[in-house]
């Protein structure tokens, strides 16, 4: 290596310079590595101007172009890399030399693996997945409709996380699915379990005999999770959507779902979720389940139910579904009733005026569950309704869905993002009159990594502040989810407790201690057994090739969307692809209609 | 149309491409094959049409450059007077079976080679490969590169010329291309493989010719030193392929690409010789010292007719070695260069696997709807020019074609459809 430095002077400005010249004999780099290498010495500083090149008589022209031409250079070959450097600092070539030598010995380039393939087409999703079954579309709501059409062109299955879709396009769809054999489960889907892989918002739950159907997100997940916590398992758990049971689709996926379920013979128990169906649908569903070979547990949030009839055992909350179906499933006896116990707090003590609940709920049929059950304990019956995401206020008791459409508007959702709830915690610690805040901690895919640390700080601020002002705040939680969760269940209910929250295992067992607490009380049914009204409609239990194929076989997914969605896909080991989807000719209307034109 | 769907009409399309057999047959001087250039003063540019006031600086250092060699002009100022004077008709390369890089300038007695496509017995041409440094593809126009220009005319394109007729039907290029691209070539960033058989392949009978012993070093020392020697064969090739298949006169697949410096023009096939233009991208990339991106001339040249073909930055993945240029990533990013190419192209082409992309195929007919659709834009490995006259090469990097060119294609052949 030759080393030389020479001082030059600029024959217009007479400044002075010096340059520097470096020779590797016999040192070849291509000319792109030797640009980036030149990009990355040219950032050092005390250097005016520096090239790095091989040596060729083209090079030493534009050595010479960039003023940095030097005897030495000129008597290297095109074999040699040339190192020119103007500065006025001698020393800074050994520090460039370092440089040099560091980069050309660490030039593999570390790279981030994804593992899983990327792509932008529907073509090229179902070339990378040429077996994919499921297509799972999480796209705006004004392109869902559109998307879920294309997957079922292509004979998947819809799971459509999508919401502020039509009730029209959702019938079509329906429709559409149900004819060409396939599920659509959604729009505005938030869970479902295939074969154990938690699709959206779900949680990691213990494979088993139980499958589920449900029109309610969290709803599965509470009973999802009671049931991985009692020791047993869920086959499948299939969403519907929130609108499935009304009118005018009348339960299309919630029956094929059912009808799924009843041909895939692992699972023994079949349980269904729901608010109140519109009149007509809850009938023929409820004939559908009476001609089932299988028990079914049923409930409608919002029915309190007096007897169990025939092979389905209806439940009042859901903690009760997920119980019943446990002890079917373990062949005992079904009681009479799993809803009452002891739900006594010790040491808890009250300032005349502290009456009210608070329930800040992340789970809409949590907090719908919350409602049902304290209008009952009020004697205001179990019908609820949805004020601006409040679905109890009646005289300072509230219950409020904070994952409703009004306090999501450009925000994310509670399960994800802590801030909302922060401040409803804090104002509701403020209310002289709130006895307890009742809270919901969901776990799971697609849920915040560690809600009690990020909820605790406002939970101990309003506890506090109660305190400065003589008062008691009780704060009762529930932990929705199951230790095998990517957050620690364990962990949760440990951090809460030794924060002082009473951690209940079910938000039936939460929101009668918070019951309790005020000297409420709900008035439980002991329900018989009554024969079965067997309809004189014979039901076609069969179902299609592809229905049946998709509880059979663990799903292989097509992700339109939400990239997020992937992490329960990998981890799990299911064979997926990411379309990164985005709408049609970048949303230019004109354009997509030429598109459709030219087919 | 003459088809069911515009997916068959493109299927019939692509099937031309695979079904090529383009062979190098000759090196003759351009007027021997374009009548035009025979017409008085005429060059021949890259890209869509363009006038002079419009031209960028290296195109018309070229044209400067093209008028000396030609012997019109005695001196720069002479020839720009002629130029700007309305004496030089222009005419683009693509309108006379022909495709040049950069500039594109081609004149009558520039040699050109010449490549026969056997399948549909058309021919197309391209001038031959200058080196690096000081060219006139990139403007320059001393004395040094009409010097060269000359040699190639006497000496260069002759001798490859003679070699030529020893061989028996040309030169395969199929055969070439196919060995180079499992050598580490994608033909517009990186030729060195395909030059090298290609020197493999002519110099046995460069060697057997009656010609002076110091020609014949020279010829043998230029080849050699000339890396990008196959990009004017791999362009010309191109050329060929995309003419024969545009034959075909349905269907939305893309049969040419180029850029003048102002515009990027594209054809499709169902709209036979019509430019769709947008205004040229400038080309992001690495720059030699005392460059930045500031001097880079907006995109220009012919070339992109190697990414037309599936080549180039659409095969990013077949030359690591030029990966970098991608961006200042390596490996990974071009293989999702090169896999999100896939999302626009009707299918992979065979004939042409790629070991480094687990052998699939080069990617085969950009589909103009497949690059409204999802907003891909085809990425272009190109050389980058100083925006000044006979600055020359400053860097190299890559662009993407402008989407708007594929949205007035479309919306053009839907009004000729009677679509819309």
């Amino acid at each position: 290596m030759l080393l030389q430095a020479r001082r030059f002077k600029n024959i217009l400005t007479g400044v002075i310079f010096v340059l520097h010249t470096i020779i590797k004999k016999n040192s070849y780099q291509d000319s792109i590595n030797l640009m980036l290498l030149t990009n990355s010495v040219a950032t050092m500083e005390g250097l005016n101007k520096v090239q790095i090149m091989m040596a060729t008589p083209a090079n030493k022209d534009i050595f010479k172009d960039a003023g940095l031409h030097t005897e030495e250079l000129e008597a290297a070959e095109s074999n040699d890399m040339a190192i020119v450097v103007d500065s006025d600092n001698a020393d800074m070539m050994d520090s460039v030399l370092e440089k040099v030598e560091q980069y050309l010995n660490d030039q593999s380039i570390s790279n981030k693996k994804q593992g899983f393939e990327t792509v932008r087409t529907w073509d090229k999703a179902v070339d990378a997945l040429p077996n994919a079954n499921v297509a799972m579309i999480s796209v705006p709501g004004e392109y869902a409709a559109e998307e879920a059409d294309k997957a079922l062109d292509r004979g998947l299955h819809v799971f459509m996380f999508s919401d502020n879709v039509s009730v029209e396009d959702e019938l079509r769809l329906k429709q559409k699915a149900h004819d060409k054999g396939l599920l659509v489960m959604g729009p505005d889907c938030g869970t479902g379990i295939l074969d154990g892989v938690p699709l959206a918002f779900a949680n990691v739950v213990n494979k088993g005999r139980i499958g589920l159907v449900g029109a309610s997100g969290t709803g599965i997940q509470e009973v999802s999770t009671i049931i991985d916590r009692l020791g047993e398992g869920v086959s499948h758990a299939i969403g519907t959507g929130g609108r499935d049971l009304k009118d005018p689709i009348g339960a299309i996926t919630m029956m094929d779902g059912i009808r799924a379920l009843e041909n895939h013979s692992q699972t023994e128990i079949i349980t269904i979720i729901s608010k109140p169906p519109a009149e007509h649908v809850r009938n023929e569903v409820m004939e559908l389940l009476q001609s089932l070979t299988k028990p079914v547990v049923a409930v409608f949030l919002g029915e309190k139910p007096e007897q169990y009839e025939g092979n389905v055992y209806q439940a009042y909350t859901l903690a009760e579904t997920a119980h019943i179906a446990v002890d079917l499933a373990r062949g005992n006896e079904v009681k009479a009733d799993y809803n009452s116990g002891d739900f006594t707090v010790e040491n808890s003590s009250l300032k005349e005026g502290q009456k009210t609940l608070k329930g800040l709920y992340s789970g809409g049929t949590l907090a719908s569950e919350a409602a049902v059950l304290i209008s009952d304990a009020l004697g205001l019956g179990t019908h609820i309704k949805n004020e601006e995401g409040y679905v109890l206020k009646h005289e300072g008791q509230e219950i409020v869905d904070l994952g409703d459409d009004k306090y999501t508007q450009g925000k994310p959702h509670p399960m994800i993002d802590p801030e909302t709830r922060s401040k409803f915690i804090e104002q509701a610690g403020a209310d002289e009159t709130t006895a307890v805040i009742l809270l919901d901690f969901v776990l799971g895919y697609g849920s915040h990594d560690d809600m009690a640390s990020a909820l605790l700080p406002s939970i101990n601020k309003a506890v506090a502040k109660a305190k400065e002002g003589g008062r008691t705040l009780h704060v009762v939680a529930t932990v929705c989810g199951t230790k095998n969760d990517p957050q620690s269940y364990d962990g949760h209910v440990k951090q809460l407790k030794e924060a002082g929250v009473i951690v209940k295992e079910t938000n039936n067992e939460a929101v009668r201690t918070a019951l309790n607490i005020v000297g409420l009380h709900v008035e439980d049914n002991q329900k018989k057994h009554v024969e079965g009204t067997k309809s004189a409609k014979k039901f076609d239990l069969s179902v299609s090739e592809d229905i049946a194929l998709l509880v059979s076989e663990r799903p292989r997914v097509i992700n339109v969307g939400l990239k997020g969605f992937t992490g329960a896909l990998s981890d799990t080991g299911t064979q997926f692809v990411q379309y990164d989807w985005r709408p049609v000719a970048g949303g230019n209307a004109r354009m997509a209609k030429i598109l459709s034109l030219l087919k | 149309m003459n088809y069911k769907s515009m997916d068959e009409a493109n299927k019939a399309v692509v099937d031309k491409i695979t079904g090529s057999a383009p062979f190098l047959v000759d090196v003759v001087p351009a007027k021997d094959k374009i009548k035009e250039l025979n017409d008085g003063k005429v060059l021949l540019h890259a890209g869509p049409p363009i006038v002079w006031n419009d031209m960028t600086g290296p195109m018309q250092g070229s044209c400067i450059g093209a008028s000396i060699y030609e012997g019109w002009a005695s001196n720069e100022e002479e020839a720009e007077k002629q130029l700007a004077g309305g004496e030089v008709k222009f005419i683009p390369c693509h309108h006379v079976n022909a495709v040049g890089p950069m500039g594109g300038i081609t004149s009558a007695n520039m040699p050109v080679f010449v490549v026969e496509n056997r399948t549909d017995g058309n021919e197309a041409y391209c001038i031959m490969n200058e080196g690096i440094g000081k060219v006139l593809r990139f403007g320059a126009n001393s004395q040094e590169v009409i010097d060269r220009l000359k040699w190639m005319q006497n000496v260069l394109g002759p001798t490859i010329a003679k070699a030529l007729t020893l061989t028996e039907d040309g030169l395969n290029l199929n055969v070439i291309i196919a060995k180079a691209i499992t050598m580490g070539d994608e033909f517009h960033q990186r030729n060195i493989a395909a030059s090298l058989i290609f020197l493999k392949e002519i110099s046995p009978y460069i060697v057997q010719l009656d010609i002076n012993e110091s020609d014949r070093k020279d010829v043998i020392q230029f080849l050699a030193d000339t890396d990008q020697f196959f990009l004017n064969i791999m362009m010309a090739t191109a050329k060929a392929v995309m003419d024969g298949a545009r034959t075909i006169q349905d269907g939305t697949v893309v049969t040419a690409m180029c850029r003048n410096g102002k515009d990027f023009g594209i054809r499709i096939s169902g709209m036979g010789d019509e430019w769709f233009t947008a205004p040229v991208n400038t080309p992001q990339g690495l720059f030699f010292t005392g460059y930045s991106q500031d001097d880079a001339n907006p995109d220009i040249g012919d070339s992109a007719i190697t990414e037309t073909f599936g080549v180039g930055g659409m095969a990013m993945i077949a030359a690591p070695g030029v990966t970098r240029f991608v961006g200042a990533g390596g490996f990974d990013d071009a293989l999702e260069t090169s896999n999100e190419m896939t999302e626009i192209c009707v299918s992979q082409n065979s004939n042409f696997t790629i070991p480094t992309w687990d052998f699939q195929g080069a990617c085969l007919g950009i589909d103009a709807r497949k690059v409204v659709e999802t907003g891909i834009e085809p990425v272009i490995n190109t050389g980058i020019a100083h925006k000044k006259a006979g600055m020359g090469q400053v860097g190299a990097g890559t662009v993407r074609a402008p989407k708007e060119c594929f949205e007035k294609a479309l919306e053009a052949y839907a009004v000729k459809l009677g679509l819309i």
